[in-house]
């Protein structure tokens, strides 16, 4: 994809290189704590929890239900400003950890708490990949 | 805990009430406050042995000031946690003061968010926007189009989906600080709103409306705290620090619930301190970034349930007269808003409780014990809360 990206591009530190090689296989990858069990989000080198270093990568179901979301009507920073209205979400995953998205591929005034959706990737360059969230199908 | 109560007073206050100020530096305005706050308190530039600043524009604010003001303090304090920062800063001069270490501090702040064109809850990422998670890992945000309005108005959409807030509700809250501005001749808007008018105002993120969101302005201003020894012969009463409370919100490795935010950790700290009561509260400063920052704060606080936010606003009960009068200066939502606003409210609260406007309608009755809390970032990732319970002497 050789279209220009405007937007804000990730950061890919050591911590969080493996989460974005993930997305461009096309996997959304959390982490889980193997000492606490707990999972957590945002990516991360320690386990937020209890503080151990027993975290390791596992799979999300990719799945889950829109926890809040905003349709956003105005925002300065190019790239996004030519976007409005875009929605701007809370996805609750079916593993508990709540994430920032944006909720796509659909009307905004169709988008509701509690809305099942998916994730679905796009992009970027040839090194990042982002997710974002549809409805579920 | 050591019983800090009545450690420390506030002695004196500026507000420089421009609002847009495009001539002046905001070390300036700074300068300018902080010489007005201390001659309001009747002390000089050698009485003052703490300096306590915090800034969006500038790292290491502290250091620049003391060179700005030709002072060596002996304290610093630079802690910078958005808008509930100053809130923070007495917090910790009360402490700095009870110690030992200190018997004077200053406060102060300034910004040229209007001048500067800042689009303060629409820019993004820029300078004023939400506080990013810096440095690295900020990987998962900002691709998404975040704002600070944004952050906000996912709260409220929650909190009208868990409660069926209303948006006429959280519009109350502009219409009252408005009333409020009305009569102060300083606020850049006075003209009475209706609900109507809030509610009919073009969207900026669903579901909060154009006069839902506190306005853009440049200012500053400078308190002066003081021990009790200095506080006996300063100018004017003093008003006492009685209860102090700090807290972050955060998103909880991805599992708070940012329906409470921090006014729910800082507040029972505040109260448990102060030994009072919310009923002993006879007015309140509450930061008013967005009208759902005040309902979610005021249930938060403990002056009504969670959830009957929407309800507790509603009806006049914020205005001078009603049951809790908050933001009796206009608040940010018509007085003013430079970016952090959390020093403005320890102006007014010290003005109410001098009874300064004694024979205006801006003056809450026999003013004695008001609550001050400020929050800073955005509720829907993460925020500061700050709150400090105040009393007149």
């Amino acid at each position: 994809m050789t279209t220009a990206w405007n937007k804000p591009l990730p950061t890919v530190a050591g911590e969080t290189k493996a989460f974005w090689d993930s997305c461009r296989r096309g996997q959304l990858v959390i982490q889980i704590c193997d000492d606490c069990n707990e999972y957590q989000w945002y990516p991360r080198g320690i386990c937020a929890n209890c503080w151990g270093e027993n975290i390791r990568w596992v799979q999300s179901s990719g799945r889950g239900t829109v926890w809040t979301y905003t349709v956003t009507y105005q925002n300065r920073t190019p790239g996004f400003a030519e976007m409005v209205p875009y929605v701007l979400a809370l996805v609750e995953l079916e593993e508990g950890v709540r994430m920032f998205t944006n909720i796509v591929d659909c009307n905004p005034r169709d988008v509701h708490i509690g809305m099942p959706v998916e994730v679905t990737f796009q992009t970027a360059t040839p090194q990042i990949t982002i997710p974002y969230f549809k409805p579920a199908g | 805990m050591v019983d800090l109560r009545r450690a420390a007073a506030i002695v004196g206050i500026h507000e420089h009430v421009t609002r847009y100020a495009p001539d002046k530096s905001e070390l300036q305005i700074q300068g300018e406050s902080v010489i007005k706050a201390l001659a309001d308190a009747g002390l000089t530039k050698d009485d003052v042995d703490g300096l306590f600043t915090a800034s969006s524009s500038a790292r290491n604010s502290g250091m620049n000031l003391a060179d700005y003001l030709n002072m060596y303090p002996s304290y610093v304090d630079n802690t910078t946690v958005g808008g509930g920062s100053f809130e923070f800063h007495l917090s910790h001069a009360l402490t700095a003061i009870a110690a030992g270490r200190i018997n004077v501090a200053v406060i102060t702040y300034s910004s040229l968010a209007r001048s500067g064109g800042v689009s303060v809850g629409t820019g993004g990422v820029g300078r004023f926007g939400h506080p990013i998670l810096e440095p690295s890992p900020d990987s998962f945000e900002e691709l998404y189009g975040m704002t600070t309005v944004g952050l906000y108005a996912m709260i409220a959409r929650r909190h009208m989906h868990l409660y069926g807030t209303t948006a006429e509700q959280l519009a109350e809250v502009s219409v009252a600080m408005r009333h409020h501005a009305s009569m102060n001749p300083e606020a850049l808007f006075r003209d009475p709103i209706t609900v109507e008018d809030v509610v009919g105002s073009r969207v900026i993120s669903d579901p909060l409306h154009l006069m839902d969101c506190c306005i853009i302005t440049d200012g500053g201003g400078a308190v002066v705290v003081a021990s009790p020894e200095v506080a006996r012969n300063c100018r004017h009463t003093p008003v006492w620090v009685l209860g102090t409370g700090e807290a972050i919100a955060h998103q909880g490795a991805g599992k708070r619930d940012l329906i409470y935010i921090a006014a729910h950790q800082s507040s029972p700290r505040a109260f448990e301190m102060a030994g009072v009561t919310h009923d002993d509260i006879d007015m309140a400063m509450v930061y008013d970034s967005f009208t759902i920052t005040v309902v979610e704060t005021l249930e938060d606080l403990g002056f009504c349930k969670k959830g009957e936010g929407g309800e507790f606003v509603s009806g006049g009960r914020l205005k001078v007269g009603g049951g809790l009068p908050i933001n009796t200066d206009g608040g940010g939502l018509s007085s003013n808003h430079p970016g952090m606003r959390g020093l403005f409210l320890l102006l007014e609260a010290t003005r109410q409780l001098r009874h300064q406007f004694d024979g205006t309608g801006r003056q809450v009755p026999n003013c004695q014990l008001a609550l001050a809390h400020g929050t800073g970032g955005a509720l829907g990732s993460r925020h500061s809360g700050g709150t400090v319970i105040l009393a007149r002497d």
